[in-house]
């Protein structure tokens, strides 16, 4: 049961093999990745930060709970942090369970939960050359990002 | 005076200028120190959109500060 925030890139094959197990007849991951568009704007990069020291403790926490709350064999969440290009992995979950429900189920969950309460935030540059931050917005509950206007050239 | 630590992360950081301070304060909890730096740097998070952590943990916003604690604001999070 592992969470690590991790400033290099991930290596999702590398990942999946620590979760081998040949009590485990299913195996379910998630990644996510960077996208070209967020409500509607074009992005052209993203930037991630974290409060690592309680990241990592937080998110121990949140597979600690779904290990406690599920019949799973092994999970593991890592986090990036910096600057991300275009389809780049941002986050990987793996889950191993003896049978899949389990496996999915938790994968969902962990990831899930470390969106709604890990110390991590997020940073978009748009195409226009602006950037916010993801649900920093103070304009208004239907806002989703405070958009900061590109610098002047 | 309470001298306590801060370290900022994203929004907070950049509306600060930078990374950590260690300042002398009057605030007697978390949350009017939020308060009056918000005030004096201008944070544009209302304190009900934010959380702290002292020395490490979440922690509660009326927590009495002593010195020597290290105080993070935590702005929305947003992983994944």
């Amino acid at each position: 049961m592992t969470f690590r925030i991790s400033s290099e890139p991930l290596d999702p094959n590398a990942l999946a093999a620590q979760l081998l197990d040949l009590r485990a007849g299913a195996y379910v991951e998630f990644q996510g990745r960077v996208r070209n568009h967020n409500e509607g704007q074009p992005v052209h990069a993203l930037e991630y930060e974290a409060y690592t020291a309680l990241a990592e403790k937080e998110g121990a926490r949140i597979v600690a709970e779904v290990a406690a709350r599920l019949p799973i064999l092994g999970a593991a969440c890592i986090h990036r942090v910096g600057r991300l290009e275009l389809g780049e992995l941002a986050v990987w979950v793996g889950v191993t369970s003896a049978h899949r429900a389990a496996a999915f189920e938790a994968c969902r969950a962990i990831i899930d939960e470390t969106k709604a309460r890990v110390p991590i935030w997020k940073k978009e540059h748009y195409a226009s050359g602006a950037s916010g931050w993801i649900n920093c917005a103070t304009a208004g509950p239907a806002a989703a990002t405070r958009i900061t206007p590109p610098a002047p050239r | 005076m309470t001298t306590v630590t801060l370290h900022y992360f994203a929004l907070l950081r950049e509306q600060r200028g930078q990374s950590s301070e260690s300042l002398a304060t009057a605030a007697a909890t978390a949350a009017a120190l939020y308060a009056e730096l918000a005030q004096r740097h201008g944070f544009t998070l209302p304190v009900t959109h934010v959380r702290v952590a002292i020395n490490g943990e979440f922690a509660a916003w009326d927590t009495a500060l002593r010195t020597g604690d290290e105080l993070v604001f935590i702005p929305p999070v947003a992983g994944g």
